[in-house]
């Protein structure tokens, strides 16, 4: 009885609306602002190797993710909605971990039989 | 109506829930409406081709025994008699980051019912995509004054003209699709369609305020799609 009470006052549109305050939003902007910043003092600096990398993919990795959950709204949402969307990206890593092993094959047979090197 | 069955409150939570969701009837996603729900399925279709293409660029780069081009030296500008790395590329990422702000701005305001200050938030959404395919335009110009073809480049592996045109292409295109869905939605907005429930003039259903969410998505997720191609291409 008392669920059915609850599920009248349930509100119209409740499903749905993202009702979050504005700040949030402003410190999510700002943050991506700050981490693309960051990004670009890596290349600005000259940073090289691995620490380059390691650093491109950690903010890459943090703006994507500010992005998806925030500004989507993905934190808010079911459970069964996240991993239907966001597991099936995991199988391009599996891809691109046979992309490397194909590219590192090629350069290899490349380097190998049409090197002009004496 | 769907909204009495959507009280969360009563649904079990992690990995129970998923379970919960998927083998219950009707629909597995409770707390997305059927639009939502298939505007994120058609971003992770976009999220594979996407995908492919960084993947083809890895390919690309890593089997190819000539010197690939330094992009942070093709991609420099002469500003005040010396060259500034990337700085182009630094200013698309600001532009492209402010509009997707402002997109999340207009959701919010728009779940408030606030249709002025709505449609004018998705109004600078759509100068800013605007604004970032004008800079691709000069970017494409520049590149293409400079020698870069698909097929060769002055710089090095004569691939990169091609990865270059392939994955900006296609990301400028979605920018530009984005852009014209904003003032569709926008002059909806503004016109006051999603109050009075008036008609969609291509599907004929009534709109409501979430259809600024769904575009919101894809225009977070053209956001998004930069921030690799950012990483990838143009920072590695």
């Amino acid at each position: 009885m008392s669920e059915t009470t609850a599920h009248l006052q349930a509100p119209a549109q409740a499903h749905s609306a993202q009702q979050h305050p504005i700040r949030l939003y402003l410190v999510v902007w700002g943050l991506l602002f700050v981490l693309s910043a960051f990004s670009y003092m890596v290349d600005y600096l000259g940073v090289q190797g691995l620490a380059r990398w390691s650093l491109i993919i950690i903010f890459m990795m943090l703006k994507a993710g500010l992005i998806v959950a925030v500004f989507m709204h993905m934190a808010w949402e079911r459970l069964a909605l996240v991993y239907a969307i966001l597991l099936p990206p995991a199988a391009v890593l599996i891809f691109t971990a046979l992309m490397i092993s194909e590219a590192n094959y090629t350069i290899l047979t490349r380097l190998a039989f049409f090197s002009t090197a004496p | 109506m769907a909204q009495s069955l959507d009280n969360s409150d009563f649904r079990p939570t992690g990995l129970r829930g998923v379970a919960a969701d998927f083998s219950s009837d009707q629909r597995a996603f409770k707390t997305a409406s059927w639009g939502k729900a298939m505007m994120w399925i058609f971003l992770l279709s976009d999220t594979f081709v996407f995908g492919c293409f960084l993947l083809a660029y890895m390919t690309a780069r890593m089997s190819t025994p000539v010197p690939w081009p330094n992009p942070s030296e093709v991609f420099a500008l002469h500003i005040g008699g010396q060259d500034v790395p990337l700085i182009l590329i630094a200013i698309m990422t600001f532009v492209l980051i402010s509009s997707s702000g402002t997109m999340a701005m207009a959701v919010n305001f728009g779940y408030r019912r606030e249709r002025g200050r709505t449609a004018a938030l998705m109004l600078a959404t759509a100068l800013l995509g605007a604004t970032f395919v004008g800079m691709q335009a000069f970017e494409w110009t520049k590149l293409i004054s400079e020698g870069v073809r698909p097929w060769e480049n002055p710089w090095g592996a004569p691939q990169f003209g091609s990865t270059f045109f392939m994955i900006t292409g296609f990301h400028g295109t979605h920018v530009t699709i984005g852009v014209i869905f904003l003032l569709i939605v926008a002059r909806k907005v503004w016109r006051g369609d999603y109050d009075v429930a008036r008609r969609g003039f291509f599907t004929s259903r009534k709109g409501q305020y979430e259809s600024v969410e769904i575009m919101g998505l894809y225009w977070h997720f053209v956001d998004l799609v930069w921030v690799f191609i950012f990483a990838f291409f143009y920072l590695w």
